[in-house]
């Protein structure tokens, strides 16, 4: 499968790309890393009259320390993370995540961004970012805008987003240096997308405390305040994780729910003991 | 010696379809039908589409070729390249469009609006053999397309037997996925009058002929080439609609015309492979010595009948090779081969051996269990010894030679040695699993089978150059074999001559003798057999024109390490074919008229096929919560007779061993209630990759075939036959402690788990029932 003619531009501010954007309307589309949606278009079940690649906007590939969180731009790739490029934030977890993303291939080309903005329901960073409490920066014609990625991701591809925006940053809060992260992601075989993914994030110092899972199945990130309660108070079983996730999300067939809930029994173990 | 072929392939220097560019050519894209069954009310085209946008009427010059069979009542249709009125599965060909590039043809395919009238699908066996009504034939009484059936006589063994042990296990559908997909490029040329189809396939004389029938052309105005081809397994043997589509389209437009398969379509009108269902029953003494089998076989054989095998080569062959290297004295069969709204059923490496050495192995298995014996002794005692070697089976085929209990027994000792500490909450488990496999299969197999495919003696020529350099050409189409190797070490064998002396041509029908092309593992023993028959001719002759210039007897000159040696005199094999082609004034008048020039042919002497047989093992743990199963260790013991290049054989088998994975723990095509492929890119397709494969430890013995030119023994598809079962039997010796057993592959977490979830049911049923 061929991607039909389109016309591609690549900016080198996010001011242009945004007006290319703006321009374009609803048929002008933001070009990261290309990992989903070149394959996407290819396949002609994405659909772009433009492409806005915005892998030459200097200011989107560099990581930075700004007060009390890191401002990862949104073309750093996740082989960057992977490398060590964020290597003292988060106890290694923003590493771990990345060298599990895909293969290596693809992990040299996708960017943290296009993974939060394409917001597909298996991805990881996503369930990582909302664990992390991070926070995504935005720009559009009518300005810049943060929110928190909680709030970001809406549902099964479907983000924040306005037609004329794109996302610029992510911004992860600086945890203590007794962060306790675990991340788990149950996949058919390495490379694959996660059939369930967990990640559970406690730190200490602050009272900070996030239990999120994601999956298709399940429909994208999933955060469960009940399980964090129980995760504070050192109670984790089988039967108030399976509550959790009906209480979500209603009733799930046997193998997702023994799925999920083993990920997010284990990752809720591994940041308790 | 290390392969030839590979330096032009890791540097990128070698030459696929996608490599080629004829002047003026365009790219080809199809209208492939969205739905798994409807009828095709209308096609609108744009009015400027005119010649660029085709469909069956444009056709209506083009034979339909349906294979033969001799099966009694098998129904057989084949499908037409561009569908009628009505489409039976989603990818069905509707259209052609052709335009500059592929882009612009995918693009003028989406300006097509076909109408479509839905109609009731049959997405699964279970749909086809339903008592609703729905056919997928209007003038048939039901959807079976093919039944056969064997019985030895068990009812006395069934009245006496001590033990009896019924399973049910399925095999998934399947694609073949090769590395480089199908592809098809054709010119007419003036020139030569002849239509030049470059055609990505296994055998390019199978193609002529069926291009020819379906084009109405004489076999001399067809040239089939077959550039390098990057894995076929089967996929690649079978006649596909493109290859008449573009072939037709290029003589009606007069333009060179392509067409190059991507994943997608591979993996949605491709999804073509496996796909059985066994109703195995053992019955066996309180030793667990099987007495008789008696089984069921059901095969989802898809839409149409593929050329030349049909829709029922994979229900013929497991049935006739149920019992496996086994000594079973009863044995009864039934298949069924259904049709469905799937692709057509195609031959895939080792065609149905997967299938049917996953049934009686993991049945074998079921036995041991419920004997209470370890199931590899229960299978010592079961094999089929050395010395009742050849062993006439009661599937009538005759095991040739070797020793299988040995075979099992160094698989055994090796996996002993590998790695048997699980991580904390794994399971581990160990699994065997043997076969024995009837390689380059015979004329006398195939025709009783009635099938468009028909071995007979296989060709090669052998043309000695003026400098002594030796051109071989066969029919046969290397594609991964590694036959541009093997070919040079048997004529060096025979002559005598340095392999860097010899050149192999292959799959070309306008550079070779006939041949029915590369599949069931038969190249090595026919090929090779013909290669080393032609070049006993050119040693023949080389020795006359010696014994004339050393005034010698022939009888009295030896050909020995290249060199050519008479009782008084020396001379090298390049000096006699220079003085023939150089100083014809040196020999007498009369001396080889006909050249240096011959054509060789070959068959096992009795038209026999040799039966090569490995025996396997695997160790896996077991993640009882998630379901997941990670392969720890693999190991494979082959007996392929004669190994001609040791290293090569090693790569059949290894590659034949990941592909086997794959099929046991990965691969599937599954298709949803109204047919519609739910696998279609690789993120839902999986495979297995280095990540996911253990170091595979292999071994070798040799045991020559009697029947065969050097005691070879093919060896291309056997890796692929057994790791579904050793895997399978690995997993539920793993099972074991929660009373769980998988008869389902591929074994995904998800069928695992359900394992897992229905021996705890088992367990709370048995619980409340003893309350």
């Amino acid at each position: 499968m061929k991607a039909p003619a389109l016309e591609f531009h690549r900016p080198d501010t996010v001011g242009a790309a945004v007006a290319i954007l703006a321009d374009g309307g609803g048929a002008a589309r933001v070009l990261a890393g290309g990992q989903s949606l070149v394959p996407m278009l290819n396949l002609r079940v994405a659909f772009a009259e433009t492409l806005v690649d915005i892998g030459a906007i200097r200011e989107l590939a560099t990581i930075e320390d700004i007060g009390d969180h890191i401002r990862l731009g949104a073309c750093i790739s996740h082989a960057r993370i992977e490398d060590g490029g964020a290597d003292s934030h988060c106890s290694g977890m923003l590493r771990h995540v990345a060298r599990n993303i895909a293969y290596r291939a693809v992990r040299n080309r996708g960017t943290v961004g296009g993974s939060l903005a394409h917001a597909d329901p298996a991805a990881d960073w996503p369930v990582a970012m909302i664990a992390l409490g991070a926070d995504v920066e935005v720009s559009g014609t009518n300005g810049n805008r943060k929110l928190p990625v909680e709030e970001f991701m809406m549902d099964v591809f479907t983000t924040a987003l306005q037609e004329d925006e794109i996302l610029t940053g992510i911004c992860v809060p600086k945890a203590s240096p007794d962060l306790r992260w675990s991340f788990h992601k149950m996949r058919k075989k390495a490379g694959a997308f996660g059939e369930a993914i967990a990640a559970a994030v406690q730190d200490p110092e602050s009272g900070f405390c996030r239990v999120v899972a994601g999956s298709s199945a399940i429909g994208g990130p999933q955060r469960f305040a009940m399980l964090e309660k129980a995760l504070q108070e050192g109670a984790v079983d089988d039967d108030t994780i399976r509550d959790a996730l009906t209480g979500a999300l209603g009733s799930l067939g046997r193998y997702e729910t023994q799925i999920h809930t083993v990920c997010l029994r284990r990752a809720m173990e591994e940041v308790r003991t | 010696m290390l392969r030839r072929e590979d330096a032009r392939f890791l540097e990128g220097r070698g030459r696929f379809i996608g490599d080629i560019d004829i002047p003026g050519m365009l790219d080809v894209a199809f209208l492939r039908s969205p739905l798994a069954h409807a009828r095709i009310a209308s096609i609108d085209t744009p009015v400027d589409a005119d010649g660029r946008v085709f469909t069956a009427a444009d056709l209506s010059d083009v034979k339909l070729v349906p294979p033969a069979s001799k099966v009694p009542g098998h129904r057989i249709v084949a499908a037409p390249p561009l569908a009628l009125d009505r489409t039976r599965y989603v990818g069905e060909i509707i259209a052609a469009c052709i335009a500059p590039t592929r882009a612009e043809a995918e693009d003028l395919v989406e300006t097509l609006a076909p109408d479509f009238e839905m109609l009731p699908v049959i997405a699964s066996m279970d749909d086809a053999l339903s008592d609703d009504g729905t056919r997928l034939y209007d003038d048939w009484d039901n959807n079976v397309s093919m039944e056969t059936g064997f019985d030895s006589g068990i009812d006395e063994i069934i009245a006496n037997a001590p033990v009896k042990v019924t399973r049910v296990l399925d095999m998934a559908r399947q694609a073949m996925v090769p590395l480089e997909g199908k592809g098809v490029l054709a010119y007419w040329s003036e020139r030569d009058d002849q239509l030049v189809v470059y055609s990505s396939t296994q055998s390019p004389h199978q193609i002529r002929t069926a291009l020819c029938e379906a084009l109405g052309l004489q076999q001399r105005q067809i040239r089939v080439i077959a550039p390098d081809v990057g894995g076929g397994f089967g996929y690649k043997a079978i006649l596909h609609p493109e290859e008449i589509i573009v072939a037709a389209l290029a003589m009606k437009t007069g333009r060179p015309l392509r067409w190059l398969e991507d994943r997608f379509e591979h993996l949605t009108a491709g999804a073509n492979a496996r796909e059985h269902r066994y109703e195995m029953t053992a019955y066996a003494d309180d030793r667990g010595r099987v007495l008789a089998i008696d089984a069921k076989l059901t095969t989802d054989g898809g839409a149409y009948s593929v050329w030349p095998h049909t829709n029922g080569f994979d229900a013929i062959q497991a049935s006739g090779i149920l019992t496996g290297p086994y000594d079973i004295g009863g044995y009864r069969v039934k298949t069924q081969t259904v049709v469905t709204n799937k692709p057509p059923l195609s031959p895939y490496r080792a065609v149905a051996r997967p299938g049917a050495c996953f049934a009686i192995e993991c049945t074998m298995d079921a036995v041991a269990r419920a004997v209470g014996r370890d199931p590899a002794e229960v299978r010592i005692d079961n094999l089929v010894k050395a010395e009742a070697m050849p062993y006439k089976a009661i599937t009538g085929k005759e095991y040739d030679s070797g020793d299988y209990p040995a075979c099992l027994l160094r698989a055994m000792e090796m996996v002993a040695e590998g790695p048997k500490t699980p991580a904390p909450g794994r399971l581990l488990g160990t699994g065997y699993a043997i076969y024995t496999e009837h390689t380059a299969v015979s004329t006398s197999t195939i025709s009783h089978i009635g099938i468009p495919m028909m071995p007979g003696f296989e060709q090669a020529a052998a043309l000695m150059q003026p400098d002594g350099s030796l051109e071989l050409r066969v029919g046969v189409q290397s594609h991964g074999q590694g036959m541009e190797t093997t070919m040079a070490q048997i004529a060096s064998q025979v002559l005598g001559i340095e392999p860097d002396r010899v050149v192999l041509r292959h799959g070309d029908t306008g550079l070779s003798p006939f041949s029915t092309g590369t599949y069931a593992s038969r190249a090595i023993v026919m090929t090779g057999g013909a290669v080393a028959a032609a070049c006993d001719k050119i040693a023949v002759k080389l020795r006359e024109i010696a014994a004339h210039l050393m005034q010698c007897e022939p009888s009295n000159v030896h050909l020995e390490d290249g060199q050519l040696r008479g009782p008084t005199a020396t001379m090298t094999i390049a000096e006699a074919a220079e003085t023939w082609h150089f100083r014809p004034y040196e020999l007498p008048e009369d001396v080889l008229r006909d050249g240096l020039e011959v054509t060789g042919g070959y068959r096992p002497d009795g038209d026999k096929g040799p039966f090569a047989y490995a025996a396997h093992a695997a160790t896996v743990s077991v993640d009882p919560e998630l379901g997941t199963v990670e392969l720890l260790d693999y190991v494979a013991v082959d007996d392929c007779g004669t190994r001609v290049n040791p290293m090569i054989v090693d790569g059949q088998v290894l590659g034949g061993v990941v592909q086997g994975i794959g099929t046991g723990l990965f691969e599937e095509s599954p298709f949803d209630d109204q047919g519609q492929p739910l696998a279609t890119t690789f993120a839902d397709y999986s495979l297995p990759t280095a990540a996911e494969t253990p170091i595979i430890r292999l071994d070798h013995s040799e045991t020559q075939s009697p029947y065969t030119r050097f005691g070879v023994k093919g060896v291309g598809e056997g890796g692929a036959i057994a790791p579904p079962a050793a895997v399978v039997n690995a997993i539920n010796d793993a099972l074991r402690p929660l009373g769980a057993e998988l008869c389902a592959v591929p074994a995904t977490p998800k069928r695992v788990l359900g394992a897992i979830f229905d021996a705890q049911d088992r367990a709370i049923a048995d619980l409340e029932v003893s309350k």
